[in-house]
């Protein structure tokens, strides 16, 4: 039995109006490595979060066992110090910077006053070999592929003297080749006696490297399986995955009545728009009648975004191929937001206070903004009128907020959900694409917000709800397309769909490639 | 929601600041600063920041972009437009068009550079400060051994943009002036009024009775007093019209229109307004683009003014229209501020500078102040941002 080299006890961590962990226990043996599983939100990164100490000591309840003391860390830094190190999923690099400047950022080598570039280059260089880089510690950032600035990060993790090495889905941006090489690099280290943990959705890299799993859910640890012989049916960590019940949370949908196809793409591909060798929509086709929702499942980064935004006049990406049909009518979409919403079809985005809101203007002005000429006697706004429909839509979609001159900034997540919505309801389209419409609110608007998408399919627009809760799926669409790596991977009536075969559906498309 | 009296207060407050500088300074200057001369002095004076600083709210408000170029644009347009004037005695009808044709020509490169080639707009406009500049002196060093050409002999053209309407004799009571103020203080109480009781009638919430009344009889009373002194110090300058005109223009323009809506969202959230279906591109350049062109009609102003064009004309007029701005609670990161706060902006700033030069304050001293005053607007309403929230 080796040692115990990490033990989070009795973990809870509370943000204001949710319980993110609930009485979370995790051991770690030294040597090993264990694999942390679960869906978004679950709660994966937020215990990851607590180790690290990005959320402080005194922040959450329950105690943290490192190296047989109990820690009480306050800063990243206070946890990089004890050989803890987290690799974080978004590549924390400096593009523009050496990767041996990037490596030691923070930490640079050298007295306080000045930088001791010898010592910098000739240690990351050292490190760069660890990982099996033959690149030059000197070679900017920029100019390596996303595959070796993904092992950038581990030797810059191992510069900081690793002991216990977490990785928050080191794959998911990464080809196969490069997954798989990554893997084989983790069982390298293994072997050398370092810990690691690692989070991730493919379920197959978790049977080929992980000893132990751990599968949370809901915030709070389910289940710690042994996978010594690497061999565990993935069947079995998607029951402990999504095995929840489902009680009423979602409004029931009464006379649905789905009409003729109004949306229909077919052979759909979209290059990313800065590095044109990258195919993030391939060749999908797909269709919505009215009356009809439609769910798109996938994980993120299966590109439903950038399908549903090329979709919406190009306003992502560069289209290469593909037909969009209206109502039985080929379009041609000029590459421009505006076109797509004189065609009736809007996109409602998964960002709202990105690219979603104007935070600093009233609910009035963001209401009206996308149908501003409705209200406007050729260039003059019609104020009164203006006035009117933003009140209406607070009215019909319960918004919470004294006034409608409030500014947006102001209200809370769900109230602005509403606002967004109320603004894309106001363009009165035909075709709604609704991507991640409940990210990030309570349950109480979630459900009202699923009222409303009940009201319009059932008024006969179309719509499209892009989400990676598959609960939410399952619940509210009449038909689900599952996206995984730029493809549709699957379609299924909801009557047909369940969450395992969904999950299915997706990990077959994995093993394919 | 009835307004507290500190609410009102603290929406008014750069007026107050304004109203309290004002007398600070008459009581300074032994009351010269309440000469008419001297309300005359502050329109003419500084007629050219009103009109730049329309333009330039409407470029800082798709994003605090700013246009360093105009001040050098107006030297150059002016040599330009002095050259055809007075030494190729072109009429002066065809050279206000010329001008206004250059002045466009430039706002759309600006525009295409800023709105379709993404070229940073300080940095695209910080060259054609630089090139501007070295163009307009080179035209007036050839053309004249003094480096300067006067315009003192085109009274067509000085007698659009300069001079006094229905001109009276100094210290007599200009009648056409005093009609002109009685008829807009009776306007601007009407407007009051109607616009309380449409209000009423379509059950929105409004000021009281007695709000309205204060109102009314305060608004109307400086305009009285304006117009008074105006009418004693000769009558209406020509320029006031110009001010007047293209200050209402924008005021429409911001407050009213879909255009002006338009610029505001493209500040206050680039994305989200391009993917609520509004052109940003388009917007960026109709800003640069109108940029130049209130940048031609400062430059006819400030020719007929000066009745000369010469190489130092509109030195730092890019920057006393960005502070007029600054001062008037425009954002420097765009989306929010408005034509009528950049007037009390500008006039507060103009009320300085004269009431400074009368105090005979060493010129120095001036730039020293004016900078305190513009650090000091921002940090204001930065600060009193924080504590609403």
């Amino acid at each position: 039995m080796a040692k115990i080299l990490l033990e989070m006890k009795n973990i809870t961590k509370t943000f204001p109006g949710v319980k993110a962990l609930d009485n979370v226990n995790l051991k770690v043996e030294e040597g090993e490595i264990h694999a942390l599983v679960g869906e978004n939100g679950a709660g994966k990164s937020t215990l990851m979060n607590v180790l690290s100490g990005i959320y402080p000591y005194g922040t959450y309840e329950g105690d943290i066992i490192y190296n047989g003391e109990t820690c009480k860390f306050s800063t990243i830094k206070d946890s990089e110090s004890r050989g803890i190190v987290i690799i974080h999923q978004e590549l924390a690099l400096v593009p523009e910077m050496t990767i041996g400047e990037n490596m030691y950022l923070g930490n640079e080598r050298g007295s306080k006053a000045k930088i001791d570039w010898v010592t910098t280059y000739s240690e990351a260089d050292k490190y760069l070999k660890m990982v099996g880089l033959t690149e030059s510690s000197k070679v900017l950032v920029k100019e390596i592929g996303t595959g070796k600035q993904q092992l950038v990060e581990i030797a810059k993790a191992l510069a900081k003297n690793a002991k216990l090495l977490i990785l928050d889905e080191p794959t998911s941006s990464l080809n196969e080749e490069d997954s798989r090489a990554l893997l084989d690099l983790m069982l390298g280290f293994k072997k050398q006696g370092m810990t690691m943990i690692i989070i991730t959705h493919k379920l197959n890299e978790v049977s080929y490297v992980a000893d132990k799993i751990t599968v949370v859910r809901d915030g709070s640890t389910i289940e710690t399986i042994d996978n010594a012989g690497h061999d565990i049916d993935e069947d079995r960590i998607i029951k402990g995955m999504v095995g929840r019940e489902i009680t009423n949370r979602f409004p029931k949908r009464e006379g649905v009545k789905i009409g003729d196809v109004n949306l229909e793409v077919s052979g759909w591909t979209v290059r990313h728009p800065l590095y044109p060798e990258r195919t993030v929509v391939n060749n999908v086709s797909i269709n919505v009648r009215k009356g009809e929702v439609v769910g798109i499942y996938g994980l993120m980064g299966a590109g439903r975004t950038e399908l549903a935004m090329s979709i919406f006049g190009q306003s992502y990406g560069i289209l290469t191929g593909g037909t969009l049909k209206l109502n039985g009518q080929e379009v041609r979409l000029k590459k421009s937001p505006t076109d797509a919403i004189k065609h009736k079809i809007a996109y409602v985005t998964e960002d709202r206070k990105g690219n979603g809101l104007i935070l600093s203007q009233s609910i009035k002005v963001n209401t009206s903004l996308a149908n501003l000429d409705s209200i406007s006697n050729k260039t003059v706004i019609d104020k009164d009128r203006e006035y009117q429909v933003a009140e209406e839509y607070r009215v019909k979609l319960k918004t919470k907020t004294p006034s409608v001159e409030q500014l947006v900034g102001n209200l809370s997540g769900g109230n602005q959900q509403k606002v967004l919505l109320a603004k894309w309801m106001f363009a009165e389209p035909e075709v709604l694409i609704l991507d991640e419409p409940t990210r990030g609110i309570d349950v109480g608007a979630k459900y009202e917000i699923y009222c409303i998408i009940n009201d319009l399919a059932a008024e006969g627009k179309s719509v499209i709800m892009i989400s990676s809760e598959l609960p939410e799926v399952l619940a509210m669409s009449d038909r689900i397309y599952i996206m995984n790596a730029s493809r549709i991977v699957g379609e299924m009536k909801a009557s047909e769909a369940t969450q395992e075969n969904i999950m299915a559906a997706i990990l077959k498309s994995g093993r394919g490639d | 929601m009835k307004k507290s009296f500190s609410e009102v207060l603290k929406d008014n407050t750069m007026i107050i600041v304004l109203v309290l500088v004002y007398l600070f300074f008459t009581w300074r200057t032994g009351g010269s600063m309440f000469q008419p001369m001297n309300f005359n002095a502050l329109i003419t004076q500084n007629a050219y920041v009103f009109i730049l600083a329309c333009g330039m709210l409407m470029c800082m408000l798709t994003g605090g972009n700013i246009d360093l170029s105009c001040g050098s644009f107006v030297c150059f347009l002016g040599a330009i437009g002095a050259l055809l004037m007075a030494l190729k005695g072109l009429n002066s009808w065809v050279a206000i068009i010329l001008m206004l044709l250059v002045g466009i020509v430039y706002g759309c490169v600006l525009g295409y550079l800023v709105a379709y080639m993404n070229i940073p707009p300080w940095i695209a406009t910080l060259a054609g400060y630089l090139a501007f500049r070295g163009i307009g002196t080179d035209i007036l060093s050839n053309s004249s051994s003094t480096g300067s050409i006067s315009v003192a002999a085109v009274p067509g053209f000085l007698n659009v943009f300069s001079g006094k309407l229905f001109s009276t004799k100094l210290g007599t009571l200009n009648m056409v002036c005093m009609g002109v103020g009685i008829v807009a203080a009776v306007i601007v109480v009407l407007l009051n009024i109607v616009s309380r009781a449409t209000k009423l009638k379509k059950g929105y919430e409004t000021d009281s009775m007695l709000a309205v009344f204060c109102k009314s009889v305060l608004e109307a009373a400086v305009i009285m007093l304006f117009t008074y002194k105006l009418a004693m110090a000769g009558g209406i300058p020509t320029v006031l019209v110009w001010v007047v005109a293209v200050v209402l223009f924008y005021s429409f323009i911001t407050e009213k229109t879909t255009i002006g809506r338009h610029f505001y969202v493209v500040g206050g959230n680039r994305e989200a307004a391009r993917l609520s279906g509004v052109n940003t591109r388009r917007i960026m350049f109709l800003a640069y683009l109108n940029m130049a062109i209130v940048t031609v009609i400062t430059t006819y102003v400030v020719l007929a003014r000066f009745q000369a064009a010469n190489s130092t004309a509109g030195t730092n007029y890019e920057m006393d229209a960005i502070s007029a701005c600054v001062v008037g609670g425009v954002s420097a990161y765009g989306g929010a501020g408005s034509v009528f706060g950049m007037v009390v902006g500008a006039t507060l700033i103009g009320v300085i500078n004269l009431g400074m030069s009368l105090m005979n304050i060493d010129a120095n001293y001036q730039k020293v102040v004016k900078g305190v005053v513009l650090l000091g607007a921002v940090a204001f309403d930065i600060l009193s941002k924080k504590n609403a929230k």
